[in-house]
């Protein structure tokens, strides 16, 4: 019989292996962000960072003007973000609360589209694009990503526990729909609201075969489009260049869940307790 | 105003309104009432309709026609009949599914021990590997793809250089076929593994301690506990796990893409990589759709043949 005290340590080292395993490469990537273009692969492998962070980033920005791409993916992953949470909430609120003709229909409809690759809609998708002339626009990338299927099924199931009680209350005192929803619906909700925009940022923040599909110039680029064409072209690699670029894309994520892990998890868990 | 006409509601009645008005302001609230619903689903309808309904049929039309780029003609059968005589395709399909075998249950396999780890009193620093673990969930694919791409180069890869260090020998990861599938692996099972444990941690935090406790009581050791108590009350969220993993890994494209690009000779080829040389780069949209329409009913008869397997034992 182990005693009591040790019993817990196998699991435990288990545990410092598997996140030792998961946060490696991100240590590796760090370090090498901060080394001269040189020195990356070096043997034995440098375990401090260096002094080339500026010269690597300096580098990058001239190769896909650093400015103008990372303000690409924040305007694209902002709107879409906002747009979808609108879109999920109005929705949502609807499916939740009203009874109307062709509402399950209508509701298993949208939900039907959660098995269907995404895919299968790249080819429509450009064609109708290149026929709207919006190939190359940010309105490309937005517009698909604005209609959340599984957003609105979340909200309409965090909806269905508001008693109807509080919605007529405020009625009977006189608020208009609008107003109904923004101050009895809205903040009853806004924990999941916050758990949602987090996981719809991420998505949309990471989002490539589309944004590499429908754009075409540099300057409209995302920063994992620019990432991918400037790893892809391995007759110039610049490793010095590229990591730093694939840092600065994990970066932002990385932050917001060290911040928002609370809601990060509550978020996940609510999609995962669907089934 | 004549005598005769009784008010028609009460608020008629107390403005003094004439009772036509009234009426039709009654029913015009009750209008609105139920055309409010629609209101508030409007733009998600509107944006549902053009970016994802259509799209999905539009696909299944093009998939019986032929032609590249815009001027296409109707074609009937000829897309599904050349995919079924299309040696790309199977290689296609194979390298996807043999990625699909050894990757899922590996990775599940993997989480489901974390979310044990992660749930068990005994263990110390739990908020630590919890928050490690689900790190790499929040990395972009195509930074995954890059960082791995660098780890796992032949001569200079960090990957090689510890294998090395522990004195086994290094492997040229990304230009041999099956070393390649197996990078892809590798890769997926890094970014996904911490996600479904915390996935199985909320399914494990609703089963009630007493049940292990009475479990103790009555001698059972933590493996019996484990395939008593643990895995039968896992099942749905084990189901949505593998149901949904299999949907990710039929549709993989961003890891191999930027990992290998498909190669070594097609080893890392995957059907959704193959749908896109066709679509975008011979711009074949008709074949490309009938690859996305066989995908499309792979997905969903895997899924069906998985609800059945495990959905049915409880029923």
């Amino acid at each position: 019989m182990i005693p009591n005290k040790l019993r817990g340590w196998p699991l435990t080292f288990l545990l410092a292996a598997l996140t030792g395993f998961s946060v490696a490469p991100f240590y590796w990537l760090l370090i090498s962000t901060t080394r001269k273009d040189t020195e990356i692969f070096d043997w034995p492998p440098h375990l401090l960072p260096g002094g080339g962070l500026g010269d690597n980033l300096h580098r990058l920005d001239q190769k896909v003007g650093l400015l103008r791409v990372l303000g690409n993916s924040l305007l694209v992953a902002g709107i879409q973000t906002a747009g979808a949470l609108v879109i999920a909430l109005l929705a949502g609120y609807a499916f939740a609360k009203f009874r109307f003709r062709g509402r399950t229909l209508l509701f298993a409809l949208l939900l039907s589209t959660l098995v269907v690759p995404e895919q299968v809609m790249l080819v429509p998708l450009f064609k109708m694009m290149t026929s709207f002339g919006l190939l190359d626009s940010y309105q490309a990338i937005i517009l698909p990503g604005l209609c959340v299927p599984f957003a609105v099924f979340l909200m309409r199931q965090s909806l269905t526990s508001l008693p109807d009680e509080l919605l007529d209350a405020a009625r009977v005192d006189g608020a208009g729909e609008l107003r109904v929803l923004w101050s009895v619906v809205v903040p009853v909700v806004r924990p999941v609201l916050a758990a949602l925009s987090i996981f719809l940022f991420l998505g949309s923040w990471n989002q490539f075969v589309w944004p590499l599909i429908a754009l075409r110039s540099p300057d409209m680029h995302t920063l994992p489009v620019a990432l991918a064409t400037l790893y892809g072209n391995q007759a110039t690699t610049d490793y010095g260049a590229i990591l730093s670029g694939t840092a600065l894309s994990t970066l932002p994520m990385m932050v917001l869940f060290l911040v928002l892990q609370r809601q990060f998890i509550s978020g996940l868990l609510a999609g995962a307790t669907k089934g | 105003m004549t005598a005769t006409a009784p008010p028609a509601t009460p608020s008629a009645a107390l403005t003094g309104k004439p009772a036509k008005e009234a009426v039709r302001a009654h029913r015009r609230a009750r209008l609105r009432r139920t055309a409010l619903p629609y209101l508030l689903l409007a733009p998600a309808l509107i944006t549902f309709g053009v970016f994802k309904a259509y799209p999905v049929v539009d696909s299944l039309l093009l998939s019986f026609s032929t032609g590249s780029g815009t001027a296409t003609r109707a074609a009937g059968l000829a897309n599904y009949r050349r995919l079924l005589d299309d040696p790309l395709f199977w290689t296609a399909l194979r390298n996807t599914g043999e990625i699909l075998v050894v990757q899922v249950p590996l990775m599940l396999g993997l989480a489901l021990l974390m979310a044990v780890g992660i749930n068990s009193v005994l263990v110390r620093w739990r908020a630590v590997w919890r928050l490690g673990v689900f790190m790499p969930a929040v990395t972009g694919l195509v930074a995954t793809g890059v960082m791995f791409a660098f780890l796992l180069k032949r001569d200079d890869g960090a990957v090689n250089w510890l294998l090395d260090a522990a004195g086994l020998p290094t492997v040229d990861w990304l230009g041999e076929p099956f070393w390649a599938r197996m990078s892809v692996v590798l890769v997926l099972t890094w970014h996904y593994t911490g996600y479904n444990a915390v996935i199985y941690l909320a399914g494990l935090q609703g089963i009630p301690r007493e049940l292990y406790e009475a479990a103790m009581v009555d001698g059972a050791g933590p493996v019996r506990r484990f395939t008593a108590i643990t895995v039968p009350a896992l099942r749905p969220v084990l189901l949505f796990t593998v149901v949904l993993s299999t949907i990710g890994t039929l549709q993989l494209f961003d890891e191999p893409y930027v990992l290998t690009g498909g190669g070594p000779d097609n080893a890392t080829l995957t059907v959704s990589m193959y749908l896109y040389q066709n679509g975008f780069r011979y711009f074949d949209f008709g074949y490309a759709s009938a690859i996305a329409y066989a995908l499309t009913l792979l997905v969903a008869v895997l899924g069906a043949v998985q609800m059945r397997l495990v959905g049915d034992k409880d029923r």
